[in-house]
């Protein structure tokens, strides 16, 4: 198959651009939300219903003064936030859309995305290093260490749905989680202890409450980014914000069916000339996005709901409790599939 | 193809001048950084030459977990920048003679055989190649071919992480 | 490949790896009796018996043809069981003598046993090694476990610097060993040993020749062959002494094991023979040399072990199978004198810092105190100078021999003589056990009141049976020669037909 290198920039330039509007959105949705939980209105002057916002922050940042300690690496404190950032980006570009709508569709996309989450923790770290402060090291180090953590049992649960999906390629797993009406055949239901743990790793691996130690205001002022003013902090805050959302579109992809409409093929049974259309590609990119948004507004749920872990807590979960059952679990898949097999 | 080349000799030339900044880097942080630097690169080839599993493993396990972790060594000790050398004594020179010398040799070797062809070796192809880094052929001979060495490396991982814990951990005395 | 093919043919090659599998089973059965029960006194026991296990296996597999097994990664048969057997003895001696001596140092944990046993299996696969990779793999193993060991003692500066030292430079002799496999590989086109030498019909390139140069300087580290023997002495002293004897030989068995095959099936040509020449050269010299000057017992015998490698060098170099079946058989005996030799140490040990402290003079007297381990001792010196009628003597005569049929005439002269010089050194150990007494030393070297424990009767009687068993391959070596020329013959027929 022949890409042509201007199609690919072009839908390349559509999903950054994209991501960026989703992190202003994403901003604007968790302050209203959050006000709506704690039954206060949130913003709601800037625009109607206060929907220009986001917009307002981004201008806010790039304004400010640009403030770096005396005693910083230069090159390093500028180095992490754009490291950030782009990682967070690169993700999106791994992302099935819709049907045969996706940038980069390697046969390894599961792994790429493991592996650009665990390149993640350089931002942090170095961002936390080079500001030569001890509040934004030590906020360096407990990201380090919890992104350690629980990389491992995450990717245990993505092993486990690689062992279903018999494939590791993000389209490829989500084909494969058509069958049975596409709503009983997602990997939710067929691997429900895999997708928790999965989800519950997301939460730790993109710093969000009940996660967020490494930038727990009251113990450590404001964690790795402490020193950071500026659009510097507002690429950090822009590389939450990607990472919230990306992490969504990962489970949703992986245990909920990505894409899929649910009972898409009854769908298509009752109406075949909607097969290879326009219409149904713009269906599974809507039906993918209800989805996001459902795990999107989970992330902002269990941030008002849930107390920020201790930090001993946080390893005692992941050590003593998470990696055993990912373990467990992904034995007990693969000895199911194998069974599953043999019998069918 | 004439993109393919300018990635390869790019990643090639980072790659090469990141090793260079592992070995002269005064600062420790700097050093891990080209390293890690180095190891993406060289991921980066390997996704070049259609080895994309084990590209995307380089990245996961070198760059995403074992550097990750000589970073945090280092800023936990919080390790300084070494003083630019004042004088050099002579075992540094005679070392770097020595090791210049074996560099040389070296290259003076690979340079002669640049015309070596095997004759078993069939032309790879990009089909073949693609075919031969999947998970899939890698996971069969690992599983056959290699199955004893895959268990008794797992008694290295194992004997190493239980001997870190005895020594560490063990109160003695 | 057809996986249940595969699967049909690992299964039936498990008898082919039993005493790896046993011994690693044990291994993993101690780390979970260590987890429920700390110190549980089952350990050592268990230890042992599944050393015996396996070397009771072993010894049937003597006579049995050789093959290969996994895939054609590990070789079977005679030249396997003889090397198994050779490193599970030095296991199962070590787990006599350990217990009681890591107990006063106390360090009797379950995970020095389970390492002992881990680093076995390494151990076995790199000894019985058909490719390239399997080399690595049990290099790797081997040492891991090793680097562990020496670092015992955590708290002593000598223990430190020992397990340091020998991890930074074994890590970095690996990186040696690597370039090369991947120099031999890449103008070979494989990894099984005996068809690399077929790999060349017309002339060997210069890169395959760099690639086993960097090979044999990456074994030459782990053989302790000068230049790359700096680590030796260091890590040999700070080691706890048992330990000390488990590495300088078990490993060196199974390392010039694998390099014998390396030599055997992928270098048949004489080419290799000047530069494991001028290796033995410089081993001796510097091991000789440097040990005369030892007031420490353990860091002469480190030193010694050195020149012992030399030896074993001068019968690699003759590049025959007389001379490879003359290293074997000279193996078996210096495992058997070594072993005897730190395990008279470790009984003899005063200063709970793995006799670090301990000069030689500080033993004075002791032969007579302690007679079966004084006995034991002498005869382990005799036999190390290479004195009738012991079995280093023997040994000697069968590494040299092939020597000088291959023209290295010279070579085997200035070995004798380093024989001859050697006498000094070990000569001394048997004056100061026998002719001195405590009031002969000087004030400050003597041990003090009552320093040394009461030896227990076990480890005793495993030093006296090492004693033993060199008077008997002293006499009675004619059986062990012709199995390991055997061992040689078979592998040679078996070469050529393919």
């Amino acid at each position: 198959m022949e890409i042509s290198l201007l199609s690919t920039s072009i839908f390349a330039f559509l999903v950054v651009n994209a991501m960026l509007l989703s992190a202003s959105v994403l901003v604007y949705a968790e302050r209203r939300v959050s006000g709506f939980m704690q039954n206060r209105p949130g913003p709601n002057r800037v625009g109607p219903l206060g929907i220009l916002q986001p917009f307002a922050d981004v201008l806010k940042f790039v304004m400010k003064e640009d403030i770096q300690p005396a005693a910083s690496n230069t090159f390093i404190h500028a180095l992490a936030p754009v490291l950030m950032v782009v990682i967070a980006m690169s993700v999106a570009s791994l992302i099935p859309f819709a049907e045969g709508v996706v940038l980069l569709d390697i046969d390894v996309g599961v792994l790429m995305v493991l592996a650009l989450t665990s390149v993640t923790v350089y931002g942090i770290t170095l961002g936390g290093w080079s500001s030569n402060s001890k509040y934004s090291l030590l906020g360096g180090l407990r990201s380090a260490a919890q992104m350690i953590s629980y990389e491992l049992s995450m990717g245990l649960a993505v092993i486990s749905v690689v062992i279903i999906a018999g494939t590791m390629s993000l389209p490829g797993i989500v084909e494969d989680q058509a069958s049975g009406w596409a709503v009983l055949g997602w990997n939710a239901f067929r691997n429900p202890v895999g997708c928790i743990i999965f989800i519950v790793t997301a939460f730790a691996e993109t710093n969000r409450a009940p996660f967020d130690l490494p930038e727990a205001e009251q113990e450590l002022v404001g964690g790795y980014h402490t020193e950071y003013s500026g659009m510097k902090f507002g690429m950090f805050f822009l590389a939450e914000y990607v990472n919230w959302f990306v992490a969504s579109f990962i489970i949703v992809t992986l245990f909920f069916g990505g894409y899929l409409i649910p009972f898409q093929p009854l769908l298509l049974a009752a109406i075949p000339a909607l097969d290879g259309s326009l219409l149904l590609t713009l269906l599974q990119f809507g039906s993918l996005m209800l989805k996001v948004a459902f795990f999107a507004f989970l992330f902002i749920w269990v941030r008002w709901t849930f107390p920020r872990f201790k930090y001993n807590q946080l390893m005692d979960l992941g050590w003593k409790k998470m990696l055993p059952i990912a373990l467990a679990n992904t034995v007990v898949i693969a000895i199911g599939v194998a069974i599953f097999r043999s019998i069918f | 193809m004439a993109l393919a080349s300018v990635t390869f000799f790019a990643l090639a030339l980072i790659a090469i001048a990141s090793a260079v900044g592992v070995l002269i880097a005064r600062s420790p942080i700097y050093s891990a950084l080209s390293l890690v630097l180095n190891l993406l690169s060289v991921a980066g080839l390997y996704l070049t030459m259609n080895a994309s599993f084990i590209g995307v493993i380089q990245i996961l396990v070198y760059a995403g977990a074992i550097m990750v972790l000589v970073l945090f060594v280092i800023m936990l000790l919080n390790l300084d920048a070494l003083p630019s050398p004042r004088s050099i004594g002579w075992g540094p020179i005679l070392g770097f003679v020595l090791g210049i010398g074996l560099l040389a040799q070296l290259l003076y070797v690979m340079l002669t055989s640049f015309g070596i062809s095997l004759e078993a070796a069939e032309p790879v192809t990009t089909a073949m190649a693609v075919e031969n880094g999947s998970a899939n052929t890698l996971g069969q001979i690992l599983f056959t071919e290699y199955a004893l060495h895959l268990q008794v490396a797992a008694i290295l991982l194992l004997a190493a992480t239980v001997g870190a814990v005895m020594l560490a951990q063990r109160r003695f005395a | 490949m057809d996986l249940s093919g595969a699967f049909t043919a690992m299964w039936a090659d498990l008898p082919a790896i039993f005493s790896m599998l046993i011994v690693g089973a044990a291994g993993l059965v101690v780390i979970l009796m260590e987890a429920f029960q700390n110190r549980d006194p089952r350990i050592p026991w268990l230890t042992a018996g599944a050393f015996g296990l396996a070397m009771g296996w072993e010894a049937f597999q003597l006579g049995t043809a050789p093959d290969t097994a996994f895939f054609e990664q590990l070789r079977t048969g005679g030249y396997a069981a003889y090397i198994n057997l050779l490193i599970l003895g030095a296991g199962l001696f070590t787990t006599l003598v350990s217990p009681p001596y890591l107990r006063r140092l106390n360090r009797n944990f379950g995970e020095v046993y389970a390492l002992l046993l881990f680093a076995t299996v390494g151990m076995i696969m790199l000894g019985t090694s058909n490719t390239l990779i399997s080399v690595f793999v049990g290099l790797e193993t081997m040492s891991v476990c090793l680097y562990i060991m020496a670092g015992l003692l955590r708290e002593d500066e000598g223990g430190i610097e020992s397990g340091f030292k020998y991890f930074v430079l074994g890590a970095f002799s690996t990186g040696f060993l690597l370039y090369g496999i991947a120099l031999m590989y890449g103008t070979t086109g494989t990894m099984h040993l005996p068809e690399m030498a077929g790999a060349f019909p017309d002339g060997v390139p210069l890169l395959f020749w760099a690639g086993v140069g960097l090979v044999i300087v990456g074994f030459g580290f782990k053989v302790s062959a000068a230049p790359f023997h700096m680590w030796t002495p260091d890590v040999y002293q700070g080691a706890p002494t048992t330990l000390t004897g488990y590495m300088s030989t078990a490993s060196k068995a199974s390392a010039f094991a694998a390099l014998i095959l390396i030599l055997f099936f992928a270098l048949p040509s004489a080419q290799a023979s000047l530069v494991l020449a001028v290796l033995a050269l410089i081993t001796m010299a510097v091991g000789n040399v440097m040990a005369l000057r030892q007031a420490n017992v353990k860091r002469m015998l480190a030193y010694s072990s050195i020149a012992h490698a030399g030896y074993m060098f001068v019968a690699l170099a003759s590049g025959t199978t007389a001379g490879y079946s003359g290293a074997l058989f000279y193996l078996l005996v210096y495992t058997v004198m070594n072993l005897g030799a730190f395990g008279v140490l470790a009984l003899l040990e005063w200063d709970g810092m793995a006799g670090r402290k301990q000069t030689l003079s500080s033993l004075a007297g002791m032969g007579l105190e302690r007679p079966v381990l004084g006995a034991s001792m002498a005869v382990f010196m005799f036999s190390l100078i290479g004195f009738p009628p012991f079995g280093g003597f023997i040994g000697k005569y069968y590494i040299f021999a092939p020597a000088v049929s291959a023209g290295l005439t010279w070579l085997v002269i200035i070995g004798l003589l380093f024989s001859a010089m050697s006498g000094y050194y070990y000569l001394r150990v048997i004056y100061v056990l026998y002719m001195q007494t405590a009031a002969d030393v000087a004030e400050a070297d003597r041990a003090p009141e009552g320093g040394f424990a009461q030896p227990a009767w076990l480890s005793t009687a495993a030093v006296a049976l090492c004693a033993v068993l060199l008077l008997v391959l002293g006499v009675a070596f004619s059986g062990v020669v012709d199995v390991t020329e055997m061992l040689f013959i078979q592998a040679d027929a078996m070469a050529q037909t393919p």
